[in-house]
């Protein structure tokens, strides 16, 4: 017999999945009406960003300010559309906003703008900095008493910049347990495929031997997420970092892999054939409008 | 009372603050006796962050903590943490961290570890940056008091401290009131601006009491705010002098000289302005050498001031 948590959990990954779709349409919405962004690695995160929002974090979209809310810093900051369509569902902005995105005067920056939007916990964008920002703010909730839980989902290219790695060699120092970084491995970059560009591999051997406890997932998994989510927080005096496996511009079958997917927006008939293409496979009405 | 480093009078003063203010932390990448800030770290060892030689990392860490509502301190050398301008831009000053970056051993002053531990761009740099605050105070009264005001007063958003690795002289009394975002003018002449920052305040009083005896009258003026630079009194005094000097050790390009430039442009003050500060790389020397090559001390900014005057 499951348990009852595991029934909810279980309960819980079936609307999320089902969410999911609603979710891919939407970031192909927005950046079609943008006309730029980054698809693939907006599709390859949604999932992780949705299951932080509706199943992780501690938050209040009706107070982002909440003093003792969980941060998510969203250290690839070019995957923001993912993190956008997830908070206008859950009511911190309206939806209709979603549509103004890379707009002049929209809170809803190309690159995450907390200053404008409330409900982001760091701007970022210039690759490698989220997750020093993370730190700090667990730091800062440590000082606090541990009121708090810091998230930091970081992508993979960006994991070639010194400072993550600079990050990775301070965060253990502190014997901190209250942060969970999660890395978005969609193996794709702008130039090619990140072990062409430059590879990380052995990635869970070097945070390993930088002290972090190490797990491997399918980033795509809801309840592999989940149980790694809440592992995470099982584990006492180190923090945890999360290699989820992902597929660049997954849920779409001509942008699943492309590496050409990774910053340019679909134009309006690319972004009508992906639409039909999700809908079909969400058993959503063809004809159902998409705003 | 003796001359003393800008640098020593922040460690005490942000010691002495610790008691009062809990929401202080501290940061530094292993320059820390350097920059005084081990006596923060030696009373409050909870709030102080030895982030080993990684400013990258330490600028982010420091902004962080201020989005936890701290007020955070990030200190080095000023070469080595300004020059990590991309974390300062996106990580600090877009985040609107409250974060001070203290930037020790400023300008050619540092002596003789040489050019590359020198600071000659940092204000230059950091001046850009749109909610960025530019402090340089120029003896450890006035050094006292401004971390006073980062502590106590400042409503928020990054600033960077300029501060001396070298002892410089008192210029103030002991009645000094420091004040943020004005000029502070220490004599008054009808020939000559000389507008100074930091380390070169002491040096332009010297030549003006000497231009003075020699029937020049000069007005000084110390900088201690370059941004936001009190631009209406910088044109006053340009007004009133009709010739305008700017001193300081930094590059020629882009620091307190261009911002003097900048604001008597947009006010309409015509003048000319004579900048003296560095036009070459720095190198080793003692701080007195290199000031005296440089003319940044009172026998230069004189020679300066008596050559800008016959030219104009």
């Amino acid at each position: 017999m499951p348990t009852e948590k595991e029934e909810t959990r279980r309960q819980l990954a079936l609307e999320l999945e089902r969410k999911a779709w609603r979710y891919r349409i939407d970031i192909i919405e927005m950046l079609a009406e943008a006309g730029s962004g980054h698809p693939g690695g907006s599709l390859s995160a949604i999932d992780l960003v949705s299951v932080l929002y509706h199943y992780k974090l501690r938050h209040r979209p009706a107070e982002p300010g909440w003093a003792d809310r969980d941060r998510l810093v969203m250290s690839k900051g070019h995957g923001v559309p993912a993190q956008y369509v997830v908070m206008a569902d859950l009511g911190y902005f309206p939806r209709a906003q979603l549509w103004t995105l890379r707009k002049l005067g929209s809170p809803l920056q190309g690159h995450p703008c907390a200053r404008w939007l409330p409900g982001l916990d760091a701007s970022t964008g210039s690759l490698g900095q989220g997750l020093s920002i993370a730190q700090g703010m667990a730091l800062g909730s440590r000082l606090d008493g541990n009121p708090f839980r810091t998230y930091c989902l970081m992508g993979d290219g960006e994991t070639q910049e010194g400072q993550v790695w600079e990050a990775a060699m301070s965060i253990p120092k502190w014997r901190i347990d209250n942060l969970t970084v999660i890395i978005d491995y969609n193996k794709a970059q702008i130039d090619g495929y990140v072990r062409d560009v430059m590879d990380l591999e052995p990635l869970a051997d070097k945070w390993q031997a930088f002290g972090w406890h190490v797990l491997t997932i399918d980033g795509h998994d809801y309840r592999q997420i989940m149980g790694a989510l809440d592992q995470a927080e099982q584990v006492k005096g180190r923090p945890t970092y999360i290699i989820a496996h992902t597929v660049k511009g997954k849920g779409v079958s001509f942008m699943e892999n492309v590496v050409h997917w990774h910053g340019v927006a679909p134009k309006r008939e690319e972004a009508d054939r992906a639409i039909a293409e999700l809908k079909e496979k969400a058993g959503i009405p063809a004809e159902e409008a998409v705003r | 009372m003796k001359p003393r480093a800008t640098r020593d009078a922040f460690g005490e003063t942000l010691e002495r603050l610790g008691a009062e203010e809990p929401r202080i932390v501290v940061l530094d990448a292993d320059l820390s006796e350097s920059t005084r800030s081990f006596k923060f770290g030696n009373a409050f060892p909870d709030r102080f962050f030895q982030m080993g030689i990684a400013e990258a990392n330490m600028l982010g860490t420091a902004a962080g903590l201020a989005a936890t509502g701290r007020i955070a301190f990030c200190c080095s050398f000023s070469c080595f943490v300004t020059s990590r301008f991309d974390q300062i831009k996106v990580s600090l000053a877009y985040n609107d961290a409250r974060v001070t970056i203290v930037g020790t051993h400023a300008g050619c002053g540092v002596g003789p570890d040489g050019y590359t531990q020198m600071a000659l761009e940092d204000v230059a740099l950091l001046r850009t940056l749109p909610n960025m605050t530019v402090l340089q105070p120029a003896d450890d009264l006035e050094a006292t008091q401004v971390v006073e005001y980062l502590v106590r007063e400042h409503p928020g958003g990054p600033s960077f401290l300029r501060l001396t690795r070298q002892k410089v002289p008192r210029i103030h009394d002991e009645s000094y009131s420091w004040q943020f975002g004005r000029i502070d003018v220490l004599r008054q002449g009808k020939d000559l601006a000389i507008c100074a920052t930091g380390a070169t305040v002491h040096g332009a009083l010297e030549a003006a009491a000497r231009l003075a005896d020699e029937g020049v009258q000069c007005t000084v003026a110390n900088i201690h705010t370059i941004k936001p630079l009190d631009g209406e009194a910088v044109a006053e005094l340009a007004r009133s002098t009709g010739h305008v000097m700017v001193v300081e050790d930094h590059a020629v390009t882009g620091g307190l000289g261009s911002a003097v430039c900048e604001a008597l442009c947009e006010a309409g003050a015509t003048a000319p302005v004579h900048r003296v500060a560095l036009r070459e790389f720095g190198e080793s020397g003692s701080t007195e050498e290199l000031f005296g090559k440089h003319h940044l001390d009172g026998p230069g900014i004189y020679t300066e001031a008596r050559s800008f005057l016959e030219r104009f």
